[in-house]
């Protein structure tokens, strides 16, 4: 489903933030991704989003070879990827309903699907009875539930969340790593990256441990490796 | 593209424009005034154009013929000069005519001296007049050339004045029309793009969703041409207002001038400066809009 070979990344100061990273991730698979700050991992989401261009190496997702991707193919390519962020990138002045039902708009389903689609996708994340509320009338796990919902709601095989419960207080983090959970016992490729020690011990899934750019540890059932 | 995305589109189009208020008003204020500026100075120049037209549509020459001409040859003299491109109209001008129009404007009472006299006798004429005065000294070489033409009387001085000035106000037309519209863009890039930054987060997010460039833009370039027509509306009403009553006001207070200040009719103004300005301000919006979005698409 996701393949890296000898992925490299540098950035135009010279620095490299990726060094020669190899991975798989097999259909299903639920990937937690972790390191300290600056050890590489939201270039890796960036780059497998197509935001970024890897300056060396091979990236296939979804059978997808990202490096090669021409420009007016990434749209279609993103659609096939759900994504979570830890700031919950909600369109502030639109209701729950609204930024849900964008993610489908966006590929232009018919608005008597949609109206389908959303309630049923906001029940799965527990929020049928807030769709007309703005995001800033809602939690911050309410807001991180709203912004799993948009993720899902096209179906992708993939589901990437960088940092999801990291502006959020335990028992929210809790309720939106079940969700994930679900969703990936549901078929969802799931990789999450976090610095949540507590979620990733007590959930013990495959765990990639990155510092400074390379990949030190990869272990199924892992921990969160203690930097000190 | 579906039609319910077309209508979705349209309808963010509509409802950018209220959910950012201020930026909206901004917008339309900075296309108003420009384009209420055009609308000002194409009406001082479109006047002064039609004056100064008018003025050149009065300039005749004289053409008078040889002392021993039949009547034959001056109607054929007549033929020759209708048929040249630079004439607009000929009026034959017989003796008689000519003493008739010399004692009303010159004599008065006084010219019951020359009863049964008319000392302008051999003086008929034809009176041309032209398209275009700045033709006037081609026209004139040729009429000299004519067989049977004694001589050309014109004002070669009141002709290159009034086409002097005309070709003046071309210039100058063209070089303030130039320097607003070089303001105006400028003016509504800058607003435009203060706008989209604010908005650059919704569009990076729409662009992570799988949005295309076309579904990203769409809205702002719909909010931007609506924006465009209601700023080039506003400045059409008010200087359609104003017009009529400067132009009230001035053929009142220089009620002696009223044969030198010919205004155009508001229509003759509107029916160019309506879809002038409404085509100025859905291309201004539009293009504002489609190239400031454009910096923020490749996320």
């Amino acid at each position: 489903m996701i393949i890296l070979e000898d992925v490299c990344k540098a950035y135009s100061t010279g620095a490299p933030a990726l060094n020669g990273i190899s991975l798989h991730v097999q259909k299903g698979d639920f990937v937690f991704i972790v390191g300290d700050s600056g050890s590489g991992k939201s270039t890796l989401i960036k780059l497998l989003l197509r935001e970024l261009i890897p300056t060396s190496g091979n990236i296939v997702v979804n059978g997808t070879d990202v490096g090669k991707l021409k420009r007016r193919r990434i749209p279609k390519f993103r659609r096939n990827i759900g994504v979570v962020f830890q700031d919950f990138r909600l369109l502030k002045d639109r209701n729950v309903y609204e930024n849900v039902a964008f993610a489908q708009r966006v590929i232009q389903v018919p608005t008597r699907e949609i109206r389908k689609n959303v309630p049923a996708i906001l029940s799965t994340v527990g929020l049928a009875g807030k769709y007309k509320a703005k995001p800033r009338q809602l939690s911050g796990g309410e807001q991180q539930r709203v912004a799993l919902a948009r993720a899902l709601i096209n179906n992708p095989p993939i589901l990437l969340a960088d940092e999801p419960t990291g502006n959020l207080d335990p028992k929210n983090s809790w309720e939106i790593m079940k969700l994930l959970e679900e969703i990936n016992r549901r078929g969802t490729t799931v990789l999450v990256v976090t610095h949540n020690r507590e979620i990733v011990n007590a959930m013990k899934k495959r765990v990639i441990t990155m510092k400074k750019g390379v990949i030190v540890s990869d272990e199924e059932r892992g921990g969160y490796i203690d930097e000190n | 593209m579906r039609i319910s995305t077309l209508f979705y589109t349209l309808k963010q189009g509509f409802k950018n424009i209220l959910r950012n208020k201020t930026f909206s008003l901004a917008s339309i204020a900075t296309i108003g005034v420009c384009i209420f500026l055009f609308s000002l100075f194409y009406a001082v120049v479109a006047n002064f154009q039609h004056m100064v037209s008018m003025a050149q549509s009065n300039i005749a020459v004289v053409v008078r013929f040889d002392p021993d001409i039949s009547d034959s040859q001056i109607q054929e003299i007549g033929d020759l000069i209708r048929a040249r491109v630079e004439v607009s109209k000929v009026t034959f001008i017989s003796e008689e005519e000519a003493w008739e129009t010399f004692k009303e404007d010159y004599l008065g009472e006084y010219a019951d001296g020359f009863e049964g006299d008319n000392p302008l006798e051999g003086e008929s004429n034809y009176e041309v007049f032209l398209n275009d005065v700045s033709m006037q000294k081609s026209l004139v070489t040729y009429l000299e050339s004519i067989d049977g033409v004694r001589d050309v009387v014109r004002s070669e001085m009141v002709a290159n004045t009034l086409s002097s000035v005309n070709s003046l106000i071309g210039y100058v037309s063209l070089g303030i029309i130039f320097i607003l519209l070089a303001v105006s863009i400028f003016l509504i890039s800058n607003t435009v793009s203060i706008g989209v930054t604010v908005r650059k987060e919704e569009i990076g997010i729409m662009k992570l969703i799988g949005a295309t460039d076309f579904v990203v833009r769409a809205p702002f370039v719909i909010e931007g041409i609506l924006i465009g027509v209601i700023g080039s509306l506003i400045p059409v009403g008010i200087s359609y207002l104003l017009y009529n009553n400067v132009i009230e006001y001035t053929l009142s207070e220089f009620s002696t001038l009223s044969n030198l200040l010919q205004f155009l009719s508001v229509q003759d103004i509107f029916a160019f400066l309506v879809p002038i300005n409404v085509s100025l301000g859905v291309g201004i919006g539009f293009l504002g809009s489609f190239f400031t979005v454009r910096k923020h698409l490749k996320v």
